[in-house]
């Protein structure tokens, strides 16, 4: 399939193709890479996920039928149950007696703003560094490089809860601690999609045209290595959303445990676990299936924007 | 090669220094005062005054850093704030649980990937080949901490075949010598010990492996397929060599070295999902530790815990680094 559409004039992915024009920059490949994006099943169900995972974080209030986190039902969870789905409560209570699909579809939410913030954080941090360390080289390169390294050496878990220790618990600290453990991975591939790009012929030739660097770098270079940044970001994504979750299951979250969080819901659940199964489950199934949207999406990204990566 | 673990362990050194340097920062920019955390609230100013000139909060900051790095050249890490116990010998008695679980998951996930990943890749677009990679797509997006809770859920509370937490029943009376539950059993031919916290290992191992699992399975599988694709392969079936000698030197020992540097970088994933897994099944590991520290503003148990990580971290790197030179000998020479 994909030897097929290596065939027609505008080659895919080619910096060149993109490089020497600067008035339309490189539509031609974007182009083509979309009509392979749209010819992917998988791709097709992770954009689908993910567009439905976006609509219920953003119209939630409008979707859930109750307001979210007030515990109103507190009077009807005992000890030993939690009332299961009813007319007025499609899914059941929680624990706390809030309305278990009005925290879920909140959970979309709190998700989304966490993930696409700290994943934007992280990637404008991580792109920063790489570009210093592409772009300049040298002693400047060697130095980001260590940073990143010591970064690197840090199991991103720790690095997030130093952070969140740093700023005290809130979803801010989620943010920027999730953001924290992306950046070095961002700084690494900007560097190398940077100096593989270094030799090729249309930078050597916008240098002997008497180019800046700067404008080498942030008007040429830059745009062609955006494809695995894309995918990277979109990759990213998947794990934010895994990690946001696991660091409100450590307690690192919003400090009132009632609230409508993935991962709070899924560590409160534990404690009614032989009561209460599917106070879990949902919770887990809903970072799973947004997980896995992500994923998807960004693997066919991958190869839409890299038809030899799929081989 | 000698060389190499030299130079590499220059560069720890190098990366410690900055890491000591970064970790001290850290810890003097946290808001709070540790002395009130510490004293909470009957904090007075007298006894904030003792607690200061007690842990050298009082002096300059740059001596305090002095301190600090001479101390940590002679291994003292530090006492904890609220226990008053060396770090260090919370962590050797704490940290084998985490190891023996990590451990448990890597292999459990080495001893399936591997044969599963290069089935899959020997018969590729086969039923197995789909199962592993829709398999392997899940171990990545099912959260660590939910999968526990799944099997915990299924395996323990519901059908009873395992234990729902802890690493060894509290009837069993087991000497400890290593705090490595299965091997103490071992040693001291305590069978029903070791086979006690075998039992315990199984679901929180199973948890935790599906990380590095699906990893090894996608890596393994990938490279099989490279190799399958080599001249040398051809050149091996074509001189009609049986197919399991093929398999053997010709596939698997060259497919390996891949799958052999992803392990060195599953390091931090592996003890960031086992402080998740402990969480769940209640093991007394490292997970907790660290979780008491960041909520009582615990410095020194911080500061000693990352810098321990980091140094188990660069040690592992550097042991599967140096491991490929037996495992290739193409690297020994560049």
């Amino acid at each position: 399939m994909t030897a097929l559409d290596a065939l027609p004039p505008t080659g895919p992915g080619s910096p060149d193709a993109t490089g020497e024009a600067s008035g339309e920059a490189g539509a031609g490949p974007w182009r083509s890479a979309w009509r392979r994006l749209r010819r992917n099943p998988a791709g097709i169900v992770g954009a689908v996920i993910v567009v439905l995972f976006v609509l219920v974080a953003v119209f939630a209030p409008l979707l859930a039928p109750y307001r979210p986190a007030t515990a109103e039902w507190f009077g009807q969870v005992t000890p030993t149950s939690v009332p299961g789905p009813s007319a007025e409560h499609p899914l059941g209570l929680d624990s706390f007696g809030s309305d278990l699909l009005t925290q879920l579809l909140y959970g979309a939410r709190s998700s989304l703003v966490i993930g696409v913030v700290s994943t934007g954080v992280g990637l404008a941090a991580g792109a920063l560094l790489g570009i210093l360390a592409g772009g300049i080289g040298g002693k400047v390169d060697t130095v980001v490089m260590r940073v990143v390294d010591v970064l690197l050496s840090i199991p991103s878990l720790l690095l997030a809860v130093s952070v969140a220790a740093i700023l005290d618990r809130g979803p801010l600290a989620i943010m920027l601690a999730v953001a924290a453990a992306q950046v070095p991975i961002f700084a690494r591939l900007l560097r190398a999609s940077l100096l593989a790009q270094r030799g090729q012929d249309y930078v050597v030739a916008l240098r002997s045209l008497g180019l800046r660097r700067r404008r080498i770098v942030v008007g040429h270079m830059l745009p062609n290595s955006l494809g695995p940044v894309l995918v990277q970001a979109t990759l990213t994504l998947a794990t934010a959303v895994i990690e946001v979750a696991a660091l409100s299951f450590l307690g690192l979250g919003d400090p009132n445990p009632a609230v409508a969080e993935w991962g709070r819901m899924l560590v409160t659940a534990q404690a009614r676990l032989d009561q209460a199964p599917m106070l879990a489950l949902y919770p887990g199934l809903a970072i799973a299936v947004t997980a896995l949207g992500f994923t998807l999406l960004g693997e066919a990204l991958r190869e839409a924007l890299d038809p030899r990566s799929s081989r | 090669m000698l060389t190499l673990v030299v130079r590499r362990l220059g560069l720890l050194v190098v990366v410690l220094f900055g890491l000591s340097l970064l970790l001290f920062a850290w810890v003097r920019a946290l808001p709070g005062d540790p002395a009130r955390a510490l004293l909470g609230e009957k904090a007075t100013p007298a006894g904030i005054a003792a607690i200061n000139e007690r842990y050298g909060f009082d002096q300059p900051v740059w001596q305090q850093y002095v301190t600090y790095l001479g101390r940590l050249l002679r291994g003292d890490f530090g006492a904890s704030i609220n226990t008053g116990q060396p770090v260090v010998q919370t962590f050797t008695e704490r940290f084998p649980a985490t190891i023996e679980l990590a451990l448990a998951a890597l292999l459990l996930a080495i001893a399936v990937g591997i044969p599963l990943g290069y089935l899959a890749a020997r018969r590729r677009g086969g039923w197995l080949d789909h199962l592993v990679v829709g398999g392997s797509l899940l171990g990545v997006v099912v959260p660590v901490f939910f999968l526990a809770v799944i099997l915990k859920y299924v395996l323990a509370i519901e059908l009873g075949w395992f234990p729902t937490s802890g690493r060894q029943d509290a009837r069993i009376d087991a000497t400890h010598v290593t705090n490595f539950y299965v091997l103490d059993g071992l040693l001291t031919r305590e069978w029903d010990a070791s086979w006690d916290a075998l039992v315990h290992l199984v679901l929180p191992a199973l948890a935790l492996g599906s990380i590095p699992l699906a990893i090894i399975v996608r890596i393994t599988r990938a490279s099989v397929l490279d190799v399958l694709g080599d001249d040398h392969v051809r050149t091996a079936q074509a001189k009609g060599l049986p197919r399991a000698i093929i398999s053997r030197r010709h596939v698997l020992r060259n497919a390996l070295l891949p799958v052999s540097t992803t392990l060195g970088l599953q390091a931090g994933a592996l003890l960031s999902g086992a402080v998740l897994t402990e969480t769940v099944f209640s093991i007394n590991g490292i997970g907790s530790y660290l979780f008491d520290a960041v909520t009582q503003l615990d410095y020194p148990v911080l500061q000693g815990f990352i810098l321990f990580i980091a140094v188990v971290y660069a040690l592992v790197n550097l042991v599967v680094d140096v491991s490929y030179g037996f495992i290739d000998p193409r690297v020994r020479v560049s």
